[in-house]
């Protein structure tokens, strides 16, 4: 402990930081609590000098407002697909990783690459990937260049798939925010699932070896049991990336958050936020905001007690 | 269940792989366990006794040599398919696991007819269990079990399967002290009740004597000594088991053998009729002195500590290699703590002799063979395999500049080059050295069909008294023989090379060169090892 003598001067080392967090924070923690309650908050209207009345108001228009169940929607849906898909796909990503000798480094670093690449700038060659140019509602369709994609799936005899152009479905566009989401949070997650599995004392394996443990058995049975702290990490901080989900939206579909003339067919809870800010109303995106913040609370408490019975520490 | 260790070899590659350097763990290992008995593996840490182990389990392979269990050449199976069970010095319990389930562990992997229904499997993991006496702790996981009570259930882990052989390493050293004895005895129990061949490893000699039917004393990858643990006590082979067994430890003096006696200094403590004048060791147990006034050994009183029972003596001699000795007497004689003065009469079989033959060079064939230089003979031996080759006495300056000039003649422009440089020469036969294929051609009649990669090595260094001597000959993995004749050495290798071929391998390679190297003396040839290569020294000269 600080002596009480010199206290003042842990505080003043601590100012910088303290300063900052109250300022950037904290502040903005309080006020968007503030303006959630101020019913119909709009910053214009706040500088020509009008008052807000306190009330729930402005939770009413966000669960009334006719996007704000597409954006829920999305969210989840996305949330739900892309957590359990990248978990697993980094889980044997890195086992197979982890097992292997001579290439080990250089496919680690090519694994590593998505995440030191801007998320918009992927979102945009995957666009592309996916893309179709030419005039798909013609009859029949005018096809200039399918896509990469579609090119590889012609391959197996596949039609080409409409998947975020003109016209699309909803499931393709899903499909595609699917991949793209995944392939985008596997370098992070193979990189912690791979600490972790290097932390592993080598003699269970051992151990497994003399006992005649096959493969399958010792990934299920011993290697996902240890590793199960850096599992649930994994899974409740990405729980927590996906309800936040909107660059990729944005890198695909652009701002419309949607294909072209299905705009905000795509759009998520932080895309109704952005959207709502843009707009003006303040009120109804600090509103939105605690809504999300609520839902990931909740999700998380779910994750840490569901963890509590699985996580083997 | 037999186990039987045949030649078994294990190198590991250097870490470093510009150096090159191979490190033998485990240095060509032939002994038989018989079935049902307890054994010991015991050396110092790096000796290679874990090594062993663990390529008696299976977890890691043989550079070459065989392993049995029974009549069954095992060498090739994995670990699952060998029957063992294994004990980890750190147990390795899966800690997500209570301990029924670690238990059960190995037996739900059997697969096929193996398969064991339910019921089947908790009857054995119980079985197991109480043979271990931890069947009150099934719901357990490890994090809540002490040291002692998890070591119980990796044995019953390890015994669940009913394995062939059962192998702990260093299983008490994470226990402490009360209950590494209680523990100790446990494991006796447990391989008695079960008579399951059992091996384990341990740097603690106590546990090794107290508990082993057998123990094997490893030094640097080569055995010392294997016999019942109060034999090898009773008759060490060479000083190193004797140091290494005991405590208090023995006591080690410097003496020598002059006129069919031992002397410690001035005082002739034993006889040794018939045994060659020479600088020895001689190595005393705490329990070889006996006290007597008129008594050969003079030592100059330290303390005394009185134990009850026993009475130890601390004292000093110039000769000894520690500080003080420590001599342990039956409490029933009385000593005057005040003398100035103790003397000893020495017992015969508490006394051993060692002889001083000390490495004073050691010329490397892949690590594998050692030549030593005995001072007092000046004479040199290579061993390897057990076998002991005599080379011959140092040369003579004439000597020496005959094989000089006839190695010389036979050199390429490149290579006299380089030694008129004063460098040293390494692989002539890399540089293609026409001239030295004839020589060896010449040398040897008849070209014979090698085995592996296999070099023919010419070898000249200086010792320290700045003597010349020459090496010449050698096998690739097999011996490297040294000798002072070039012709002599030459005809030996032709020797060695025709037994191994004839030893029904495979011929693969044929001679493609004949190596000169010439040692840089500071370097290379002349390095201050006292023990190189963990071969047997400073062996026992028995009175």
């Amino acid at each position: 402990m600080v002596d009480s003598k010199h206290k003042w001067k842990a505080w003043l080392y601590l100012s910088p930081a303290l300063i900052l967090l109250a300022v950037f924070t904290l502040y903005p923690i309080v006020n968007t609590i503030r303006l959630a309650f101020m019913e119909d908050y709009g910053m214009m209207k706040a500088l020509s000098g009008a008052t807000f009345e306190f009330g729930f108001g402005n939770f009413e228009k966000v669960v009334e407002y006719r996007n704000f169940t597409t954006c829920l929607k999305n969210t989840v849906l996305l949330c739900v697909l892309t957590v359990p898909i990248s978990t697993v796909l980094a889980l044997l990503i890195a086992v197979t990783l982890n097992s292997i000798g001579p290439l080990r480094r250089f496919l680690q670093t090519i694994y590593f690459l998505p995440y030191v690449t801007n998320s918009i700038a992927i979102g945009m060659v995957f666009a592309a990937m996916f893309n179709i140019v030419g005039n798909v509602s013609a009859e029949p369709p005018l096809i200039t260049t399918a896509g990469i994609i579609n090119n590889f799936l012609g391959i197996f005899g596949v039609e080409p798939i409409n998947w975020i152009n003109v016209g699309s479905s909803y499931w393709a566009n899903i499909t595609v925010m699917v991949i793209y989401i995944v392939w985008n949070a596997l370098p992070f997650k193979i990189l912690i699932l791979l600490g972790g599995l290097q932390s592993i004392n080598k003699q269970y394996y051992d151990a497994a070896k003399v006992d005649g443990t096959s493969r399958a058995r010792t990934l299920w049975k011993i290697t996902v049991p240890l590793l199960s702290p850096m599992i649930a990490y994994v899974v409740i901080t990405s729980f927590m990336g996906g309800f936040k989900e909107y660059s990729s939206i944005v890198g695909i579909f652009g701002e419309t958050m949607g294909p072209p003339g299905n705009k905000g067919a795509m759009n998520t809870m932080v895309g109704f936020i952005y959207q709502s800010l843009e707009g003006q109303h303040q009120g109804r995106a600090s509103a939105a905001s605690l809504i999300l913040f609520a839902i990931i609370m909740a999700v998380t408490l779910v994750n840490l007690q569901v963890s509590k019975k699985k996580v083997h520490y | 269940m037999k186990v039987v260790l045949e030649n078994l070899t294990k190198v590991f590659p250097s870490r470093n792989k510009k150096a090159g350097e191979e490190v033998v763990a485990v240095n060509n290992f032939s002994f038989e366990i018989p079935d049902g008995k307890l054994i010991g593996l015991l050396g110092p840490s790096g000796c290679g006794k874990s090594t062993t182990l663990y390529m008696i389990s299976g977890l890691q392979k043989p550079t070459s040599g065989k392993i049995y269990f029974g009549d069954d050449d095992i060498t090739a199976l994995s670990p699952e398919n060998r029957g063992v069970g294994l004990v980890f010095q750190n147990y390795a319990l899966y800690p997500h696991m209570t301990v029924k389930q670690n238990i059960l562990f190995p037996l739900q992997n059997l697969k096929g007819e193996d398969k064991l229904s339910k019921d089947d499997m908790l009857k054995k993991a119980y079985e197991a269990a109480k043979l271990v006496q931890i069947d009150e702790l099934m719901d357990r996981k490890p994090s809540e079990l002490s040291g002692g009570q998890q070591q119980r259930v990796a044995i019953a882990r390890a015994l669940v399967k009913m394995p062939r052989v059962l192998l702990l390493d260093e299983p008490l050293s994470n226990l402490d002290a009360r209950l590494r004895l209680q523990t100790r005895e446990e494991i006796r129990r447990i391989q008695r009740e079960t008579q399951i061949t059992t091996i384990f490893v341990t740097h603690d000699q106590e546990e090794a004597m107290s508990i082993s039917d057998m123990i094997v004393v490893m030094k640097l990858g080569v055995i010392q000594q294997i016999g019942a643990p109060q034999d090898v006590y009773d008759s060490p082979e060479n000083l190193f088991v004797a140091k290494f067994l005991g405590t208090p430890p023995i006591n080690v003096f410097d003496g020598a053998i002059r006129d069919g006696k031992v002397y410690i200094g001035e005082d002739a403590v034993l006889d040794a009729p018939g045994v060659e004048d020479q600088e020895v060791y001689v190595g005393i147990r705490p329990e070889g002195f006996e006290l007597a006034e008129d008594g050969a050994l003079h030592c100059e009183l330290r303390s005394v500590e009185v134990m009850g029972r026993d009475v130890s003596i601390v004292s000093a001699n110039a000769q000894a290699h520690t500080p003080v000795i420590r001599s342990i007497i039956n409490a029933d004689n009385k000593v005057d703590a005040t003398q100035k003065e103790v003397r000893f009469n020495l017992k015969a079989h508490k006394t051993f002799v060692f002889a001083k033959e000390r490495v004073t060079w050691s010329m490397a064939n892949e690590g594998k063979t050692l030549y030593t230089f005995n001072k007092a003979s000046q004479t040199l031996n290579a061993k390897y395999d057990g076998k002991s080759y005599d080379l011959g006495v140092l040369l003579t300056d004439e000597d020496i500049a005959k094989l000089e000039k006839q190695a010389k003649q036979s050199l390429s422009p490149v290579a006299k080059f380089f030694i008129k440089q004063g460098k040293k020469l390494l692989g002539a036969a890399q540089a293609k050295v026409a001239p030295a294929v004839e020589l060896v051609q010449s040398l040897i009649p008849e070209k014979p069909a090698l085995t592996g990669e296999i070099t023919y090595k010419l070898a000249m260094g200086k010792n320290k008294e700045g003597q010349t001597l020459y090496f010449a000959g050698g096998v690739d993995n097999a011996r490297l023989c040294v000798t002072s004749d070039i012709q002599k050495a030459v005809d030996l290798h032709a020797e060695l090379v025709t037994k191994v071929v004839g030893e029904g391998k495979k011929a693969k390679t044929v001679v493609e060169g004949y190596n000169v190297y010439y040692l840089d003396g500071e370097t290379k040839v002349y390095p201050e090892i006292t023990v190189a290569n963990g071969e047997n020294h400073e062996k026992r000269i028995f009175l």
